[in-house]
């Protein structure tokens, strides 16, 4: 154990922009234990780091890619997956991953979201849910559960949340997933699979966020929220998505939901390609 | 051929192979011409779910190191304002085709308009220059495509090409020459190995050598202000420097950047400053006064941004007047008459859309200003 | 976990001890490494640090199995855990 756990936490050294330390999210937030799985994941998958690239969005989960020493890019908000899918179609060889939060992911970027799933593009989206948009101090998402309270729902959340995992997997992922900060070495293998599968994969990660939304929703220290998911969390791995909603203070069940294989984008454009070509041969040949 | 198609077989001989877009009257044509062409040539065609995802997904492809493209049309334009502004700031090349309609907002989809051109210039926040030419016929588009292209290489920064709806659907004669891959400008590569690459350092000149992901290089780039480094730096100083130099260096390379067509101005009397359809049509005009004695010329703007604002100047204290035809309410009008500055007069002669000018409304304001 | 007598294989099958390390300037005292350390090795110390926090520090390293989840767990990238056999020396 002792060796694997060398090359994985060789890779915190590699990949982690230490001279950018510390960071801005709080303590206790969930990202910092988040990115340390990723990049754990890349050792452990023995992934060559020069094809690698890490694309965000805007929020506080968008920040992990400032940190990263590998080629990232921060772009605008809810339009990270659009990026990934130019990044990786001009490049098939890129192994493009997004990181980002549920606000920029599921509300702004929520259709390109359905759309990357539809396509089974083969990238891999970790969203780290903190149920709120906590960089601009902790308003109300499409995550967030009913009832909940936050700095645009004072007086409760008259919304009902996305089933994330649900969202995903009916729009066409190969791969959904979904742990929480705690589930550190089951979240780090998630990502490990995730990464090497072709095809869509989505793993949703729930995380504390003890200055913004915990501490609206009785979990003022990050510890609160981490015994919650202790307590709360369920692992049922294939369970039925209908049933993986979360309610404010219900459980939470994590798990690997979904894991299948069907083409991918690329599969269908190297078709097109090939269609292309031979068209084109027959045309000219048609010509002489 | 039509403009459309025009543009697109520009594109590829430019280079370009990849395109993602969005279906928009009148700029469908050359996405479909693109989903046929980019395949046959080892190219990618993506048609992506909405026009703030094709301006993403174009300037991933750029940052992967493939030469990219969209077109849209006013409303499309519009959606693609903030990510216009992500590859101003992460200084991306890439070209945005806007095939321009009758506006404002869903306006006569199917019918010319020249609305746009101050969008095109200041439509995405903050301070910043950009690059936008007008062609005027499909050939001129052909021809333009590929000088988009070399210059949004050479500057890192994206490059409008702001055709009309007429353009765009007009067939006419178009010369498809072998471009040679050698004779195309690409982006400059990093002359240092990766520990020492910086992403946004320049050493001579404004614009930095540009490393793309997959080559090792482990940059960080991002829309936030930034430093040389990369990293996003949250002062009033890192943010003078960085805007000073986005726009500096396109500003400061005027010269080399802007273009004009001249017909007989000078010794112009009359000065007709035109661009687009509106400036063919203005030709026509510009001979019908020359004919009635009237010292008319044209000027035809192919570089609308940067604004020839030398070229303005200089023409102020030698004609009496500019005629401006525009087919919308008084866009660059505006840029004219700041630049003649009083030393000549400027005269608009708008048309809302839906139609171009006759010769003879144009001459008509010719002849009002030559008296 | 208390035992009526000692495992027969109890010398082969000792685990390795682990040593910790905490960087108390980047701890930001969010208590995740003392709660959830199996073996209740470390815990929050009464000092504040240069920012202002009660960082974390070492009980009884005497307890500690290297199972890394201190490190692992971390938001702050501040622990390092090396095992004290010279030859698995993470450093």
């Amino acid at each position: 154990m002792t060796n694997t756990s060398n090359i994985e936490n060789q890779s915190i050294e590699r990949y982690l922009r230490r001279d950018r330390l510390p960071h801005i999210w709080c303590a206790g937030c969930g990202i910092g234990p988040t990115a340390g799985c990723f990049l754990r994941a890349i050792g452990r998958d023995e992934i060559d780091p020069d094809k690698l690239a890490l694309v965000s969005g805007i929020g506080c989960t968008g920040r992990v890619a400032g940190y990263i020493k590998l080629d990232s890019f921060h772009t605008t908000h809810g339009r990270a997956i659009p990026f990934a899918t130019g990044l990786k179609l001009a490049n098939p060889e890129l192994n493009v991953v997004v990181f980002s939060g549920d606000g920029d992911l599921v509300a702004i970027g929520g259709n390109h979201l359905i759309h990357a799933a539809r396509r089974n593009i083969d990238m891999t989206v970790i969203c780290v849910n903190n149920f709120n948009y906590g960089m601009t101090g902790g308003q109300a998402a499409p995550t967030s559960p009913l009832e909940a309270r936050t700095t645009t729902t004072r007086y409760g959340n008259f919304e009902p949340p996305f089933n994330l995992p649900y969202l995903v997997s009916a729009s066409g992922a190969s791969y959904v997933a979904r742990w929480t900060a705690l589930h550190i070495r089951e979240l780090e293998k998630a990502i490990a699979e995730a990464m090497i599968k072709p095809g869509f994969s989505f793993i949703e990660v729930i995380s504390p966020c003890p200055v913004v939304y915990g501490r609206m929703n009785k979990e003022p220290e990050g510890l609160d929220s981490m015994r919650y998911y202790q307590e709360r969390s369920i692992v049922r791995n294939g369970a039925d998505l209908r049933d993986v909603d979360i309610d404010l203070n219900g459980p939470i069940v994590v798990g690997k939901f979904v894991d299948r294989e069907y083409p991918t984008l690329g599969d269908n454009l190297r078709q097109v390609s090939i269609r292309a070509k031979e068209k084109a041969q027959t045309k000219a040949k048609g010509k002489i | 051929m039509s403009g459309d198609v025009a543009c697109a077989e520009g594109a590829i001989s430019a280079g370009c192979r990849f395109f993602a877009g969005y279906p928009i009257t009148p700029a469908t044509e050359v996405a479909e011409r693109m989903s046929t062409r980019l395949p046959q040539v080892g190219g990618v065609y993506i048609q992506m779910e909405d026009e703030l995802a094709s301006m993403g997904a174009v300037l991933g492809a750029s940052w992967a190191g493939v030469k990219a493209m969209t077109a849209t049309s006013g409303p499309g334009f519009s959606l693609m304002m903030e990510n216009l502004g992500l590859g101003v700031m992460l200084e991306t090349p890439c070209v945005l085709v806007d095939i321009q309609r009758a506006a404002p907002s869903t306006g006569l989809p199917t019918m010319v308009g020249q609305g746009d051109m101050m969008q095109a210039r200041w439509g995405s926040h903050g301070s910043y220059e950009i690059i936008a030419l007008v062609p005027s016929s499909p050939q001129h588009i052909f021809d333009l495509t590929i000088t988009a292209f070399n210059l949004s290489e050479k500057y890192r920064v994206p490059v409008l090409i702001m055709a009309d709806e007429v353009v765009g659907h007009m067939s006419e004669k178009v010369v498809i020459p072998y471009v040679a891959p050698e004779s195309l400008l690409n982006r400059q590569r990093p002359k240092v190995r990766p520990g020492k690459y910086l992403p946004y350092e320049v050493d001579d000149g404004l614009v930095p050598p540009m490393a793309v992901a997959g080559e090792g290089y482990h940059f960080h780039v991002t829309g936030l202000t930034h430093d040389e480094r990369g990293y996003p730096v949250m002062t009033a100083e890192a943010q003078d420097r960085l805007v000073r130099r986005l726009v500096d260096k396109i500003r400061l390379n005027r010269k080399d950047i802007i273009q004009y067509k001249e017909v007989q101005v000078e010794d112009a009397d009359i000065v007709v400053c035109a661009y687009g359809i509106s400036a063919r049509i203005a030709q026509f005009a510009v001979k019908m006064a020359r004919d009635e004695g009237i010292r008319a010329g044209l000027l035809q703007l192919v570089t609308v941004w940067p604004f020839a604002e030398e070229r303005i100047r200089e023409l102020s204290s030698q004609a009496r007047a500019f005629v401006v035809p525009e087919i919308n309410y008084g866009q660059i009008v505006r840029e004219v008459e700041r630049c003649a500055g009083g030393d000549a007069m400027t005269i608009l002669v708008p048309h809302m859309g839906g139609g171009v000018h006759s010769p003879a409304v144009i001459l008509e304001a010719i002849r009002e200003a030559a008296q | 976990m208390k035992l009526w007598r000692k495992p027969f294989d109890y010398i082969e099958k000792a685990t390795t001890p682990g040593q910790v390390y905490i960087d108390k300037e980047r701890c930001k005292g969010c208590g995740y490494c003392v709660e959830f350390c199996p073996r209740e090795v470390l815990k929050m110390s009464s000092e504040l640090s240069p920012k202002g926090y009660n960082f974390a520090v070492v009980d009884d390293e005497n307890k500690c199995l290297a199972c890394g989840f201190c490190e692992v767990i971390c938001p702050e990238f501040a622990i390092k855990l090396s095992t004290v056999d010279s030859s698995t020396i993470d450093k």
